[in-house]
């Protein structure tokens, strides 16, 4: 949408500007909180050790730690009790099979009971304030309401059937719900539990190339760098320069993906000129193993100036860190003086758990402002939601091409678009997890995974739960698979990471 | 369909018993059943039927397949209020193999599978999310080394039923899109002769599922299908038919720009390329994200992503259908906008001849 938006040169109103920062900022909110308590808690949580948990103490530490409502000894003592009836019932679900007791598990009970209380708050907390999306998106997941020149849901605040000072008061207190639940629950959860695991500060650092695209347009050029959280790289983990990114310095390496380029596959290509044609050169299913001197994923390997490059939450945090973005330089120096450790812990397992927390609580404040905006366009009776000029493609021009950047909460999103004769002609997007998930390139040069997952200890290799740290940390929108082998390359244990 | 899992009498706990232990009262339990009924457009009277059978029944096991999937019904799922993905996942149903959800990876992963396949046979519940490829083996959607059409057919055949949630479920969705590169197809294609239970949509409506198994718990057999596999209760009527602006439609008010004064006054979307008149579903009854709202609802028309085939039959989205069947001899929104003043202006002119001809009569009398 924006790739053809800035093909056609589009440029959107201000209400379709705040609108998307509204949506694109709740749905941040909401799938970090998801990611840190429902895909990831359960890495570092026992819940089975929760058990084990005194109410009493259980209160003591959560109030210790915050003035969250639902701390009292009773609450945690119906929670303990709640997860015993669960966990003897026998049928516990999608906990089966978990690595309950593992000695790489630090928490001590009440930590644990802690984190079981606000997995389960979490869940209902999450269904309600994403409603802030459902309304101007009509539905999550999946908004229906965008538009390329900009958003369908139409503002009137003299109509039922267009957002109104009803639909702002609704979404106000929504985001006030947001923002205190991370306040109260998630940031001083991320803390304590951080606090058991500072070791993970010295693992997963990855690949130390950081790319953002920046999100949340402070105006409506297209592809505009007047963002709330900035544009830039960061290089080998050197936070004192801030480097510019340029769209053509993109390019994406097919050697050891399942595809093949026209001439040749050791030559990387930009997006606008990108070919996906398949050719699967794998084993034949069912197998074990694949061969990673040769081709064995279906990403594609992008490059920045032929870097491999991390993205999400860590990377946009650092990008606003080094930029000076006082904000985010505010929360992120509360975070390290909170757990008595320095910048350079960032680059870590622990650093980009840690920073996807940061950005919460940073996006959350926002929410307000936004609705703000929005109010104060209606009062001056700006309703304009769509720029209709290029609608009609017989106002296009013969041939156009354009490019669009995002940041998905997993981060940075790129599409590259050529128009012909009213037509796409070529369309390529290039995804977060292709960045973080990359296999290797011409050059042999590892994406963030695997490169993070090197100097990684592993304790028990039945139960590998130090890679789960380390992948699940990228909050990966796919499933890949780790196999541990010994020495001498013979496999002890295969993983599926989801 | 078997007795199995909902009428174990080993003494197991019951969905209620399960359900009281975690502090819902008897009350909420009600509510709940009621709200169920309502979905499944069943009249008040059967709600304490659904209470009395979730009383009676244990957890029914429920597996959870990926596929070629974008996780958005997983999503959704998790946006379930009635019940919440909490008493769903946690209190009804003992989902024991979920890809998103679950804490176990790998070999502990796929053994929880392996179980249920094996010490469950005939008795757990089988939900996939996202389709299926056929083509070339099968290589383009392997799961741990195996193939998403191995895994599917393995996992399905020993099921008590099987649900596919999504319209890449259903019938291949998205990456069956025109030229269909993987070969991908939904389940009912996938292993033909299989009851499948389709629940389209992008992403299904959460009240759909939940109404599903809970009518599967409540009667012992799967709800009404259509012919391509679809609840009548969820499915049974078009967008169009309950659409909240149907009375627009009616009268010939439609938005014809974005933002223009009929989109902020809520007229009909069909100029603007709504699908909702080929579109079945009851998107317009219960809507999503707990009835806050839905895309027609929204000011955007239905993109029609439950129907078969929908991204090739119904792109472009923003042309407006050229002959939405089911409108008798108004064929187009012109037509019927025009035939409507036709018949409004007929009306007057025939009124109008009325008067004269009274007035005539009356002058004629006069005279």
């Amino acid at each position: 949408m924006r790739a053809v938006e800035n093909a056609l040169g589009i440029t959107i109103p201000d209400n379709a500007r705040i609108i998307r920062n509204l949506i694109t900022g709740i749905q941040y909110v909401q799938d970090h909180v998801i990611h840190f308590y429902h895909l990831h808690a359960l890495d570092w949580v026992d819940i089975v050790s929760a058990l084990k948990a005194d109410p009493k103490k259980t209160s003591e530490l959560a109030q210790s730690i915050s003035d969250w409502h639902n701390s009292s000894e009773a609450y945690f003592k119906g929670v303990k009790e709640k997860l015993k009836t669960f966990v003897e019932s026998g049928q516990i679900g999608p906990f089966t099979n978990g690595y309950w007791g593992h000695k790489a598990y630090k928490l001590p009970p009440e930590a644990n009971l802690i984190a079981v209380a606000h997995y389960l708050e979490a869940l209902d907390w999450q269904r309600d304030v994403i409603k802030i999306q459902a309304l101007l998106g009509a539905k999550n997941p999946h908004a229906q309401t965008y538009l390329v020149g900009g958003m369908a849901v139409p503002v009137d605040p003299n109509s039922e059937n267009a957002l109104n000072a009803g639909s702002i008061a609704f979404m106000s207190g929504l985001a006030k719900k947001a923002l205190e639940f991370v306040e109260k629950v998630y940031i001083p959860d991320l803390l304590a539990v951080a606090s058991f695991y500072k070791e993970w500060a010295k693992y997963g650092a990855g690949v130390g190339n950081y790319l953002a695209y920046g999100v949340f347009e402070q105006d409506t050029k297209s592809n505009t760098d007047n963002l709330y959280f900035p544009r830039g790289i960061i290089l080998n983990k050197d936070l004192s320069k801030v480097y510019p990114v340029d769209h053509k310095k993109i390019t994406e390496y097919v050697t050891h993906s399942w595809y093949e380029y026209p001439d040749g596959d050791d030559k990387a290509r930009h997006p606008w000129d990108g070919v996906t044609n398949y050719k699967y050169t794998g084993p034949k299913p069912p197998y074990k193993f694949l061969d990673t001197d040769k081709k064995y994923s279906w990403l594609k390997a992008p490059r920045y100036d032929d870097k491999p490059m991390e993205v999400g939450p860590l990377a946009r945090m650092l990008v606003a860190y080094a930029s000076g973005h006082k904000r985010v330089q505010e929360v992120v120096n509360f975070v390290l003086k909170k757990l008595n450790v320095g910048p350079e812990v960032l680059f870590s397992t622990l650093g980009r758990t840690a920073a996807r927390g940061v950005e919460t609580l940073v996006t959350a404040e926002m929410l307000p402002v936004w609705l703000n905006e929005l109010a104060a366009n209606m009062k001056k009776g700006d309703y304009r939601i769509h720029n209709s000029e290029r609608w009609d493609p017989s106002t296009w021009p013969r041939e156009a091409q354009g490019y669009g950047f995002h940041e998905a909460p997993r981060g940075a999103l790129g599409h590259w678009v050529k128009i012909k004769d009213g037509k796409i002609e070529n369309y390529q997007c290039v995804v977060p997890s292709t960045w973080n998930g990359s296999p290797r390139d011409a050059k042999g040069q590892r994406g963030p995974y695997e490169a993070a997952l090197i100097g990684t200890p592993v304790a028990d290799p039945e139960k590998p739960i130090e890679i789960l740290r380390t992948i699940h940390s990228f909050d990966p929108c796919m499933a890949c698979a780790v196999h541990v082998t010994d020495a001498e390359g013979r496999e002890v244990v295969r993983i599926k990471i989801v | 369909m078997g007795r199995g899992a909902f009428h174990d009498d080993s003494g197991g706990e019951t969905v209620y018993e399960t359900l009281r232990n975690r502090g819902l009262t008897r009350r909420d339990f009600l509510t709940f059943c009621t709200m169920m009924a309502a979905t499944l457009a069943l009249p008040a009277s059967f709600a304490p039927r659904i209470a009395e059978a979730l009383e009676k029944k244990k957890k029914p096991t429920v597996v959870w397949l990926e596929f070629q999937d974008c996780a958005g019904n997983t999503e959704a799922l998790l946006r379930a209020s009635a019940p919440t993905v909490k008493e769903l996942v946690l209190d009804i149903l003992n989902v024991e193999y979920h890809e998103t959800i679950m804490a176990a990876a790998g070999h502990q992963a796929e053994k929880s599978l392996e179980d249920v396949v094996k010490n469950l046979k005939g008795q757990y519940i089988t939900i996939v999310e996202g389709s299926i490829p056929l083509k070339d083996g099968g290589v383009y959607c392997c799961v741990g080394g195996r193939a998403a059409i191995d895994i599917v057919k393995e996992v399905c055949s020993g099921a008590l039923a099987t649900i596919a949630v999504g319209t890449c479920a259903a019938y291949g969705g998205i990456p069956a899109a025109a030229p269909n590169p993987t070969g991908a197809v939904g389940v009912s294609d996938a292993i033909p002769g299989l009851k499948v239970v389709n629940l389209p949509g992008c992403p299904v409506n959460v009240e759909n599922i939940t109404a599903t198994i809970v009518h599967f718990l409540t009667f012992g057999s799967l709800p009404s299908l259509d012919k391509l596999g679809r609840p009548l209760f969820a499915y049974g009527k078009r967008i169009h038919d309950n659409c909240e602006r149907r009375a627009h439609f009616d009268a010939g008010q439609f938005v014809r720009q974005w933002g223009d004064e009929g989109h902020r006054q809520g007229w009909c979307l069909y100029e603007m390329g709504c699908k909702g008149p080929e579109t079945f579903k009851n998107c317009p009854r219960i809507k999503y994200n707990e009835g806050t709202s839905w895309p027609v609802g929204a000011g955007h028309g239905c993109i029609g992503c439950a129907e078969p085939a929908f991204w090739d039959k119904m792109a472009p989205f923003y042309r407006r259908l050229p002959q939405p069947p089911g409108f008798g001899v108004e064929k187009t929104a012109d037509k019927v906008g025009a035939g409507l003043a036709a018949v409004t202006g007929a009306a007057i002119v025939a009124h109008g001849i009325g008067r004269v001809i009274a007035g005539g009569k009356k002058e004629k009398t006069e005279e």
